[in-house]
This record gives C-alpha cells, sequence and structure tokens, in this order.
C-alpha cells in the first residue's frame, strides 16, 4: 500500500464526514427552535420579569426575529468558528466549557476501551477454544447475564459493594481535591477513582465483544483456508494464533467502532452515578437546569467525537485487512 | 427435519424465558388486583426492613416497594412494547421502500439512517426528551426514534432478496400495484428475521427506558422500576434493597427477552444455529 493512496484515501472519508456533521448540526438547530421558550424569555424570567419591548430588543440583539433560513445561516456560521453559544447557568461560552470537560470523558473512554476490549477478546478467544466445555459454559452464561444488566445498576452495585461495604474505592469524583496531591500521587489517586466508572462501564461491552469473539472463532474455524493450513502440517497452535485469531478479530473491531456512540450515552449515566467530571455529567446538569446551548453543544461534540472514531477504525481496517484495498 | 415449535420450545432458556415473560404479563394485568394500593401511596414508616405487612420493606417516602414493583411491571413492558412496535412500523417502511424502489431513493434513505445510526442514540434520546418535555408518549417516541435504524437495514436487506424472485415478477406481470406486491407479496415473507430483530429490540427498549427513568428523564407520575432505583439511591446506605430488587427486575426481564429472542433467531435460521 502506498502512503499517498492512504493519504487521499482518509480526505475522501474526510469528505464523507461532512454530510454526517451537517445533518447533526440542523438537526440541533430544529430541537433549539422546538425548545421551549427561547433566550430572551428566560433571560427575562430570570430578571424577574421585563417588559414585552425589552424582550423584542433582547431577540433582536440575538437575532431571534429574523426569518429560521437566516437564524439557521447564522448559527452555521457561528459554528464554524467554533461558536457554540453562551451558556447562561455557567456563565461561560459552551466551547470553553465543553473543552474543559472533554478530557475526563476521553479518559473513561480509552481505558473502558482497552479494558472491554482486552478482557472481551480474551475471554472469547478461551470460550471458542474450550468450546463445549463446562468452561465455556460458563464464559458464555456470564457474558449472558452481563449483556442484560442494565448500567446504571452495575454502577449502583459496584458502590454498594466496594465503597460502601468494603470501603476499597470512592464513590465519587475523579481525584481528591483536598488533598492536593501532585506528580505520581495525584495520577495514583486519579487512577483509584477512575477503577469504579471504567469496570461499570466496560463490563456490558466485554460481554458483547466476548460473545463476538467467540462466535467470529467459531466460524473462521471451519473456513478452507485452516482446513489448507493443517494440510501444510502447521501445528494447531500455529493456526489458532496466525491465521485463525487475526480473522476473527475484524467483526470485533468493526464493532468497537460502531459502538462509540453507545459508549457516550453509557458515560451520561456512569459519570452522572459517579459525579466524574465529564461531558456527561455537564449534559446531566445542563439537562435538569434546561440549559439548551449547553446540551445541543454536548450532543454535537459527542456525534463529531464518534464521526472521528469511525474514521480512525476504518483507517485501523485496511491496516489490518490487506484485502480492503482502497479505492 | 424438525418443526418450528419443537426447536423453539425444546430450547431450555426459552422455556425459562416464556415462563418469566409470562408471568410478568400476569402480573401487569392483574397489578391493580394484586396489590391494590395506588403505587405512590404513603403507607409506611419510611424505609421499613421487608416484614409481613410490606416483604419488600418500603422507601424514603414510606411507599410499599412490592407494590411499585408490581405497578411497574405495566408501565416498563407497556412502554417498551408501545416504543418497539413504532419502530418497527417506522423502520419497516423505510427498509421496505427503500429496498423495493432501489436507486436515488435507497440511497437517500439509506444516508438518513446510517445518519441516526451514526449520532449517539442515548444521549439524542435525552436530548429529545429535554426538549419535548419529559411524558409516557415522549419516552415511546424518543425511543423509537433510536431504534429503528436496525429494522430498517433487515427489512431492507429482505426485500431486496425477495423482490427478484419469481412470485414477485409474476405480481408484476399480473398487474397489481406497488403497495399491494409490497404488503401482499414481499413484506410476508421478510417475517422471520423482522420478528427476531423485533423481539430483541423490546430487550434494547426496557434498558433504555429503564436508564431514562433512572435520570429522571421517564414519565412522572409513572412507577417504573428505573424510577425506583433512582429514587432508591441515595439511600443505599440505609436501605440496599431499594436499588437492588427492581435492578433484578429488569436484569431478568431483559435477559428472558434476549433469550427468547436468541431462541426464534435459531429455531427460524436452523442453519446458524450451530454458531
Amino acid at each position: 500500500m502506498k502512503s499517498g493512496s492512504l493519504g487521499g484515501y482518509v480526505v475522501r472519508r474526510l469528505i464523507q464526514t461532512v454530510p454526517v456533521v451537517l445533518g447533526v448540526v440542523i438537526v440541533n438547530f430544529l430541537l433549539l427552535q422546538l425548545a421551549p421558550g427561547d433566550l430572551a424569555t428566560v433571560l427575562a424570567g430570570e430578571a424577574g420579569g421585563a417588559p414585552k419591548e425589552y424582550i423584542d430588543q433582547l431577540r433582536a440583539r440575538f437575532g431571534h426575529d429574523q426569518p429560521v433560513y437566516i437564524q439557521l445561516f447564522n448559527y452555521l456560521r457561528n459554528l464554524i468558528v467554533l461558536d457554540l453559544g453562551y451558556s447562561f447557568r455557567q456563565s461561560a461560552p459552551v466551547f470553553d466549557l465543553l473543552m474543559q470537560r472533554l478530557w475526563p470523558t476521553l479518559l473513561l473512554m480509552v481505558c473502558t476501551l482497552v479494558l472491554s476490549l482486552g478482557f472481551g477478546i480474551l475471554m472469547g478467544l478461551l470460550a471458542a477454544l474450550w468450546v463445549r466445555t463446562w468452561k465455556d459454559n460458563a464464559i458464555s452464561v456470564a457474558a449472558i447475564i452481563v449483556y442484560a444488566t442494565p448500567l446504571f445498576w452495575v454502577g449502583l452495585m459496584l458502590i454498594l459493594v466496594f465503597s460502601i461495604r468494603l470501603d476499597w474505592f470512592p464513590t465519587s469524583g475523579m481525584e481528591d481535591v483536598v488533598a492536593f496531591h501532585e506528580g505520581w500521587a495525584r495520577v495514583a489517586d486519579i487512577a483509584h477513582h477512575l477503577v469504579l466508572p471504567t469496570l461499570t462501564l466496560s463490563l456490558f461491552y466485554l460481554a458483547l465483544y466476548a460473545r463476538l469473539m467467540r462466535a467470529s472463532m467459531l466460524e473462521q474455524r471451519g473456513l478452507d483456508y485452516v482446513v489448507t493450513a493443517r494440510a501444510k502440517g502447521q501445528s494447531e497452535r500455529r493456526i489458532t494464533t496466525r491465521h485463525v485469531f487475526r480473522n476473527a478479530l475484524l467483526p470485533v473491531v468493526t464493532m468497537a467502532g460502531v459502538q462509540t456512540g453507545g459508549l457516550i450515552g453509557g458515560s451520561v449515566v456512569v459519570e452522572s452515578i459517579f459525579a466524574w467530571p465529564g461531558l456527561g455529567q455537564l449534559a446531566y446538569q445542563s439537562l435538569f437546569a434546561r440549559d439548551y446551548n449547553l446540551l445541543l453543544g454536548i450532543f454535537f461534540l459527542s456525534a463529531v467525537l464518534v464521526v472521528v472514531v469511525n474514521l480512525i477504525v476504518d483507517v485501523v481496517y485496511v491496516f489490518l485487512d490487506p484485502r480492503i484495498r482502497i479505492g | 427435519m424438525k418443526t418450528f415449535t419443537s426447536r423453539f420450545l425444546g430450547n431450555p432458556r426459552v422455556y425459562l424465558g416464556l415462563i418469566w415473560l409470562g408471568s410478568l404479563l400476569f402480573v401487569a394485568l392483574t397489578a391493580d388486583f394484586l396489590a391494590p394500593v395506588d403505587p405512590f401511596a404513603i403507607v409506611g414508616r419510611p424505609m421499613s426492613n421487608p416484614s409481613a405487612a410490606f416483604p419488600l420493606g418500603t422507601d424514603s417516602l414510606g411507599r410499599d416497594v412490592l407494590a411499585g414493583l408490581l405497578h411497574g411491571t405495566r408501565a416498563t413492558l407497556l412502554i417498551a412494547v408501545l416504543a418497539t412496535l413504532a419502530a418497527v412500523a417506522f423502520g419497516t417502511f423505510v427498509g421496505a421502500v427503500a429496498g423495493y424502489y432501489g436507486r436515488l431513493i435507497d440511497d437517500a434513505l439509506m444516508r438518513f439512517t446510517e445518519f441516526f445510526q451514526t449520532i449517539p442514540s442515548f444521549l439524542f434520546a435525552i436530548v429529545l426528551i429535554a426538549v419535548l418535555s419529559p411524558s409516557a408518549a415522549n419516552v415511546v417516541i424518543a425511543i423509537a426514534t433510536v431504534s429503528w435504524p436496525p429494522i430498517a437495514r433487515v427489512v431492507r436487506g429482505e426485500v431486496l432478496t425477495v423482490k427478484s424472485r419469481e412470485f414477485v415478477q409474476a405480481a408484476v406481470v399480473a398487474g397489481q400495484g406497488d403497495a399491494a406486491i409490497l404488503l401482499k407479496q414481499i413484506l410476508p415473507n421478510t417475517l422471520s428475521p423482522l420478528i427476531v430483530t423485533g423481539s430483541l429490540l423490546v430487550a434494547t427498549a426496557i434498558l433504555v427506558e429503564s436508564a431514562l427513568s433512572f435520570l429522571g428523564l421517564g414519565a412522572p407520575d409513572v412507577m417504573s422500576w428505573g424510577f425506583m432505583i433512582g429514587a432508591g439511591r441515595s439511600f443505599m446506605r440505609e436501605a440496599w434493597w431499594l436499588v437492588t430488587v427492581p435492578g433484578i427486575a429488569i436484569l431478568l426481564t431483559v435477559l428472558a427477552i434476549n433469550m427468547i429472542g436468541e431462541g426464534l433467531n435459531d429455531a427460524l435460521n436452523p442453519r446458524l444455529a450451530d454458531l
């Protein structure tokens, strides 16, 4: 594969993402229109009521007296320069708030991805190697049960057992702010706080990947190239590690990309349970503060995040599977 | 060749799932009779331990947990089933039209479907309810809005394979209209994957509904399992059963539906059953 063609491929995929992002922007705009009460009435209400002329004046200042298509155009123009509006609840531009909260969420998501993919693939691999034994059954039954468990309930049960009963892990927050840890002590503190949220968010995906990996291994094992490899006299171990395992990984990687959106949804729940100071918790707070600018900003950023991850997965895929010729 | 019924009911997992779901259906229909009190009524001392009068204790306001659980069965199942039906109806329509007409219509509708698959669905449901205000109908709308794309894809795929078959060509030659061909000739032949996908969708809908209710976005003044967990989460230290019991109910129900759905899949597609 030439690097030039890969660059071209990435550019083509980037162009394909434009309609999706544009779609999200338009949906966002429509939802803002649908939301009860516009900014002017909210501000007037907060000031304890205001005469109609003042509200009209405010509307004119925000451009809300313009026809809808002009408002949409202004909204788009603002987005291009990353102006997502102003959160009057938090007294800060939405974009700044999002950037503050993005890193805790990314940390949680990356840890979850590593844990769920790593252990999910391992469990699925083991179950496939031990197929139709009690070990396979144990893994499969555990996966089916975890797969059916609501995420928020897992979080609460982990808190009940590991925080309240055993007191091993903190119930909430990202670090012990009053301890003023620095350097490695701070890293260790954050890692300590990270354990339960990551475990909560990971379990469902771990089960999903384990089930997928098992099915994928069993499917690959019955294909012709395995018979060929066996006929060549390769050892079973080598067939499993060099041939079957690598091919079986592909659907799991695809699924991991597809699940990014789900991961973000899950992080809203997990962050609100563990008071993890990320985007999800911010979404939860803005929900009840009726801070629609902020909520829709989070939705926009999440959608962009999903698009970016899908792009990365597609590029990784080209490296994993040389059969996928670009173009 | 075994029959569908023996393949389906011969599966012990399906059997267990059907028993649990059957009892839930019974509870949902007779909740007023089994627990004649209003689940929101304050009937005892707050946070009493499980006792003879209140087999599962009372919550932080003194409401009967068992009554909540029984009445919650109805709300949880009803919202999940309605949302699934709406998603199946819309998804079937989109998938059938896309698969049948092909070309530009197919392209446009599939981009539309992909768009809904790309955006973070749970967050979108939250945003929808926040904007539309929480109510039972809006919860159904939000869940249906985020869950129809898999149905559309399944139906489109089936329609594509069925539409080139001879009996469809015969119907075209016989002069039947598009609507008649789609409804009478093609769609009945797409039923089995539709049933499997739809039944699994009910399980997802229950999970989404309970997560929404847990966050406080469910229908107000409707007792549901997710709402009970959300209400009990601040009192885990004092009353662990408030969150544990409704959670187990959700877990068992989703598990039962998944097992039935997979059993249906194995019975309807026996070739794939060995995987």
